[in-house]
C-alpha cells in the first residue's frame, strides 16, 4: 500500500506525467461534475422542503456551505503543498500551490458574498465584525497575499518557497474559522454538519447539500487541473517533451 | 528522509506551533474583544461596561413582548435561562425576530438598568428542518431545538 502510493506520488510529481495524466482525466471529471451538480441543485432548489423558520431562504446553504468548506480545504492543501516544496521541492507542488489560490480565494468571496446577502434579511445586516465573518474575511486575505507575493517574485522556484512559508503560517487560521463559532460568541450559527453530533438538518435537506459539496469539490480540482497543466506548459516550455507536443 | 530534510520538516513544524501559541496568546489576551455580546448573566454579574455601547445576546422571552404608544417601539424582555434583561428598541425588526427566538441587541444601559438598543440583530440557530417536522416535535413534547448550552 505504502509502496503504491510512493509510486504514485512520484509519477504525480513529475510534470510530463501529470499533464497526461490530468488531460485524460478531465473530461471524466466534467461529467461527474455537470451530474453532481444538476442533481445537487435539483435536489436542494426543488425537492427540499422548506425550512421552518427561514423559509425558501434558507436555500443559500447550497452554495455558501460548500464554498466555505472549499475556502478551508484549499487552503489546507496549499499549506501542505507549501510543506513539500520547502522540505522535498518538489515542481509539481509549487505549480498545485499557485494554481491553487486563485480558485481559493474565489470560493472565499462567494461564501462571503452569499453570507452577506442571506445575512440582511434573516440576521438584519449585510456585515457584522464576529469572529466568524472576520476570520473568513482574513482568510480572503491571505489568499490575495499568496496571489499576491508569488506574482511579485519573477524567480518562480524562489516565489514557489516563499508563497509556501505564507501558506504555512496561515493555515494556524483555519483551526480558528472552525472553532470560531464555538470558542466566542458570535452572530454565526454554530456548526450544522462538521460535528461530532448528528447533523441537526433534515434528511431532504442533507443529501443535497452533501452532492453540492462534492461537486465543488470536483470542480476545484477540475480548475486545478486545467490551470496546472497551462503553467506546466510554460514552465517547462523550454524542454523537449513540451516542444514536441507543440509541434505543428 | 535525508537529514537535511529531516531538518527542514522539524523547523517548519517548529514555526507552526510558535505561530500558533504566538496567535493564541494573543486571542486569549483579546478575548473580551471577540466576545461579539455579552449575556443578561454577565450584565447581572456588572460584567458589561457601563457608559458604553455593547451587544446583549439571548432569548426573547414568550408573552413579553410589548409595543407601547402603537408606534415602532418595541419592548421585551431578554434571557439566557438564568438572567433577565429589559430591552427597548425603536426601529424596524429583522424577519427571523420573534418570540422564543435569540437575537442580539446593540446599546446601552440607563439609570434603571433597561436597555436601549439601537439596533436588534436575529440570531439564526443551526437547526435546518420541514415546518411540519417542527410541527409533530411541539406535539410530541420534544425538546425544542434551537438552544444551546446558554439558551442562544
Amino acid at each position: 500500500m505504502f509502496k503504491w502510493f510512493v509510486t504514485w506520488f512520484h509519477r504525480f510529481g513529475s510534470p510530463p506525467h501529470f499533464y497526461r495524466l490530468a488531460g485524460r482525466w478531465l473530461p471524466w471529471l466534467t461529467t461527474l461534475f455537470v451530474v453532481t451538480v444538476i442533481a445537487g441543485l435539483y435536489g436542494g432548489l426543488v425537492l427540499a422542503p422548506a425550512d421552518y423558520q427561514q423559509g425558501e431562504s434558507f436555500r443559500i446553504i447550497y452554495v455558501h456551505v460548500p464554498a466555505a468548506w472549499m475556502s478551508m480545504f484549499i487552503y489546507v492543501v496549499m499549506a501542505f503543498c507549501g510543506i513539500v516544496i520547502l522540505v522535498w521541492r518538489m515542481k509539481m507542488a509549487e505549480i498545485v500551490l499557485s494554481c491553487s489560490a486563485p480558485i481559493g480565494a474565489s470560493f472565499t468571496f462567494l461564501a462571503l458574498v452569499t453570507g452577506s446577502l442571506w445575512g440582511k434579511p434573516m440576521w438584519g445586516t449585510y456585515w457584522v465584525w464576529d469572529a466568524r465573518l472576520t476570520s473568513e474575511l482574513i482568510l480572503l486575505f491571505l489568499y490575495l497575499g499568496v496571489i499576491g507575493l508569488y506574482g511579485a517574485i519573477d524567480d518562480k522556484r524562489v516565489a514557489a518557497r516563499a508563497v509556501a512559508i505564507l501558506s504555512i503560517v496561515g493555515v494556524v487560521n483555519i483551526p480558528i474559522i472552525h472553532f470560531s463559532v464555538e470558542w466566542w460568541n458570535s452572530l454565526h450559527q454554530g456548526p450544522t454538519v462538521t460535528k461530532f453530533d448528528k447533523p441537526s438538518i433534515d434528511i431532504r435537506m442533507l443529501i443535497p447539500l452533501l452532492l453540492m459539496a462534492l461537486a465543488f469539490q470536483i470542480y476545484y480540482v477540475i480548475a486545478l487541473f486545467q490551470a496546472a497543466r497551462a503553467a506546466i506548459l510554460q514552465r517547462e516550455r523550454n524542454s523537449r517533451w513540451v516542444e514536441e507536443l507543440v509541434k505543428p | 528522509m535525508t537529514p537535511a530534510r529531516k531538518k527542514r520538516l522539524s523547523l517548519i513544524l517548529l514555526m507552526v506551533v510558535g505561530v500558533a501559541v504566538g496567535v493564541g496568546f494573543a486571542l486569549n489576551a483579546l478575548n473580551e474583544n471577540i466576545m461579539f455580546f455579552f449575556s443578561p448573566a454577565d450584565i447581572k454579574a456588572g460584567k458589561a461596561p457601563a457608559n458604553k455601547d455593547f451587544r446583549v445576546g439571548g432569548m426573547v422571552v414568550e408573552g413579553t413582548v410589548k409595543r407601547p404608544g402603537d408606534g415602532l417601539t418595541v419592548e421585551f424582555d431578554l434571557t439566557d435561562n438564568d438572567s433577565v434583561v429589559t430591552v427597548k428598541y425603536t426601529g424596524i425588526l429583522p424577519d427571523l425576530f420573534r418570540e422564543g427566538q435569540g437575537i442580539i441587541a446593540n446599546g446601552k444601559l440607563d439609570a434603571d438598568g433597561e436597555f436601549i438598543a439601537q439596533e436588534v440583530l436575529a440570531k439564526h440557530d443551526e437547526n435546518y428542518m420541514p415546518p411540519e417536522v417542527m410541527e409533530a416535535m411541539k406535539k410530541s413534547g420534544q425538546p425544542m431545538p434551537g438552544m444551546d448550552k446558554k439558551g442562544i
